[in-house]
């Protein structure tokens, strides 16, 4: 008995329904070859919606199912779960997109229609060869690494720790706290960053569960979730780690000011950036709490807004979402330490976005910070002094202002070497350079490499608590594999054929996984379906065309193109 | 130019990225001219060559390859395969005489709802220009 098929078209109330013609596209459905029941529903995602499904699969005897209705992306989960309850394998699903690429960018009701019903003909031709296929699973070792030791990998390597779980917290300086160690105090609420700081070091490397490794380096990892294997060094000493899952939290870089020569950075002593202003009005610095510059207190303090963030002459078009709030802070300290300096801050558009942001900036300005919306063109030395040509966009007119001390709110920008460590663990980064995340709005802090997570800067500009969240959530996602034990591993792999496979190995060449490999005896390729993770690259190079990728095979993939054209 | 010719488009897009671009001008509501079908891969790097002489053969009038921008691919790197073998068929194309301008590649990220949507008006503006497929004609496809 050949495959029998049931096709259910859904309205998704008047999303699809107002525009196709649903009882049409059932109609044709069900003048199908091996269709062996086609209906129509209002919301096939409800319950009773499922319930006809998983009744009709019983009732009829249905093989394959077919869904029209949103993106799979949206409900192919759903509906896998749906026909697995009534007894089918889960990759016996097929769905018709026929909301996002049909009914909600088409006005035509006829074309619209004709275009679903060609959809849905195209998933019943692909699901009339659909093949099983087994979800696997693999025993995960109950350990985790955390690469970096700032606040991000701090807080991950804790949390992870404090549920019991080993481990490895690997930092390339010799001491943890990367970038916060440097800062003196936090925006909106002025705490001082030291008692904070050397809470969580000290709790880190308290705690039992964490092998803490300073002054190493990730040099290699091989493996997958549950199952990683990763070089580290020290200079001296290599050590092989076992761990199940991996949190990167390796930070940023700030933006390089003298690539704005304008500003002066660099040429100026008295241009300097803002994380070196933490260092001048820090107690341990070199005014020893005074704010000194050549020995003099500043009368005129100019601060710059968005240097390499929001600019795409120097190739950096996001906002890096901290600058806004650290220089209204390092402003208000200017205030409160030399209340009768003339403090301006230069800027394109103030984001106070934050919790308790818009208060405190509000309360910058009443100290008597002047705001003048405008970034400069220049910078210029006019003998002890700097003076600073800008264009106030508000008044639009040019303004000229003297200073004795200019301070670069220097932008969030990805590590230098952060391509190392996407190479290292085969992490995509966005445009921006940042590692991107596997969903920017439901999977943020997940990776598209199962088992690796991120934790932030690495992963986009963020402040303090932002950053402590966001390493909560990834340790969070990190254990579930370590809680679960075992992992499920993606069910669509390429195959081979090994009476046709010649044992070549172009394909080996091709995978950038390391999947595939000679079976010395049986003179074939062979696949570890572990590793594979489903891309078909082999497949298209293979010459013998010995290999195929399930779910995606070439003649399922013809029978689409056939109902298509 | 037939006014009233509509041209057929197969679009091979990859799931990561053209694909969910696709569906972002779906929620977007982004209005597109509906002569494009779309079949859902995992990757660009594995659009088979064969994939897309099939519809032409068949009669379509354009294939489109949407896959992620250079360094974004969710496989490291499946798009420069893709790249270096749509350049290769496209050549092969010209050799055999057919207008190898009926084979788009093109890289449209999961957030580039808008791209999307203008290559496919764009194509079918230019595959109206174009004209038929001639092979229908020819085999009466």
């Amino acid at each position: 008995m050949g495959p029998r098929i049931g096709v259910y078209v859904c309205h998704c109330g008047v999303n699809i329904a107002a525009t196709v013609d649903v009882e049409a596209v059932t109609r044709f459905a069900q003048g199908l070859p091996s269709v062996a029941i086609a209906r129509d529903y209002t919301y096939m995602c409800s319950d009773p919606g499922q319930a006809l499904i998983k009744e009709d699969i019983e009732k009829f005897g249905l093989t394959k199912v077919v869904v029209a209705s949103c993106s799979p992306m949206m409900h192919e989960p759903t509906f896998r779960g749906t026909i697995q309850e009534a007894g089918l394998n889960p990759y016996c699903l097929e769905m018709a997109n026929i909301r996002e690429q049909c009914s909600w960018v088409h006005g035509e009701k006829d074309k619209a229609t004709r275009k679903a019903i060609q959809l849905v003909a195209a998933a019943v031709g692909k699901a009339f060869l659909l093949e099983p296929l087994e979800e696997r699973r693999a025993d995960v070792t109950p350990a985790a690494l955390v690469i970096g030791g700032g606040i991000a990998g701090m807080q991950a390597a804790l949390d992870i720790a404090k549920a019991g779980f080993l481990v490895y917290l690997v930092e390339k300086e010799p001491r943890l706290g990367g970038h916060l160690a440097q800062l003196g105090k936090t925006f909106p609420n002025l705490e001082s960053v030291t008692p904070l700081l050397s809470k969580a070091i000290e709790e880190v490397e308290g705690h039992p569960n964490i092998d803490l490794l300073t002054s190493a380096e990730v040099v290699g990892v091989e493996g997958y979730i549950g199952n990683f294997k990763v070089k580290v060094t020290d200079r001296t000493t290599r050590r092989e780690l076992k761990v199940g899952t991996i949190v990167v939290a390796t930070g940023y870089d700030l933006f390089d000011a003298q690539l704005k020569p304008e500003y002066g950075y660099g040429v100026y002593e008295k241009v300097i950036t803002g994380l070196e202003f933490e260092r001048l009005v820090s107690s341990s610095g070199p005014g020893e709490g005074e704010i000194l510059v050549k020995g003099k207190e500043p009368q005129d303090v100019v601060f710059i807004q968005c240097v390499g963030s929001r600019d795409k002459s120097v190739g950096q078009e996001y906002c890096s979402r901290i600058c806004c709030m650290y220089t209204a802070k390092q402003a208000f300290l200017v205030k409160e330490m030399l209340p009768q300096a003339r403090v301006t801050v230069l800027y394109m558009d103030v984001r106070a976005y934050g919790k308790g942001f818009e208060e405190f900036y509000d309360q910058v300005r009443g100290e008597g910070v002047i705001y003048r919306r405008g970034n400069p063109s220049e910078i210029y030395k006019k003998g002890e002094r700097l003076v600073i040509r800008a264009e106030d966009t508000l008044l639009g007119e040019p303004i000229q202002l003297e200073a004795d001390l200019v301070v670069l709110a220097t932008g969030i920008t990805p590590r230098r070497d952060s391509l190392k460590i996407a190479n290292l663990l085969k992490l995509p980064r966005s445009a921006d350079g940042f590692f991107m995340e596997a969903h920017p709005k439901l999977r943020p802090v997940d990776t598209v490499m199962n088992g690796v997570y991120l934790a932030g800067c690495c992963q986009g500009p963020k402040d303090i608590p932002d950053t402590v969240a966001q390493a909560k959530a990834a340790a969070a996602s990190a254990m579930a594999p370590l809680c679960q034990g075992q992992v499920k591993v993606e069910a669509v792999t390429s195959i081979i054929d090994e009476e046709l496979c010649s044992g070549c190995g172009i394909c080996a060449e091709v995978c950038v996984y390391d999947a595939l490999s000679l079976h010395e005896r049986k003179g074939v390729m062979t696949i570890n379906e572990v590793l594979c993770k489903g891309c078909g690259a082999c497949a298209v190079a293979c010459p013998s065309k010995a290999i195929k990728l399930s779910h995606f095979t070439p003649t399922q993939i013809l029978a689409q193109v056939d109902a298509l054209v | 130019m037939n006014e009233d010719f509509e041209p057929k488009i197969v679009a091979f897009l990859c799931n990561w990225c053209a694909y969910t671009g696709a569906d972002l001008a779906g929620t977007s509501r982004i209005q597109y001219p509906p002569n494009v079908r779309i079949i859902r891969m995992m990757c660009s790097g594995a659009v088979d060559p064969v994939y897309v002489i099939k519809p032409l053969l068949d009669g379509a009038d354009g294939v489109l390859i949407g896959g992620c921008h250079p360094g974004d691919c969710h496989y490291q790197e499946g798009n420069y395969k893709a790249r270096r073998r749509v350049a290769i068929l496209k050549n092969i194309l010209h050799q055999m005489g057919f207008d190898e301008g009926r084979v788009w590649l093109r890289w449209i990220s999961a957030s580039e709802g808008q791209v999307f949507a203008e290559t496919v008006t764009e194509m079918v503006e230019t595959l109206k220009e174009k004209g038929p497929n001639p092979l229908r004609e020819l085999w009466g496809t």
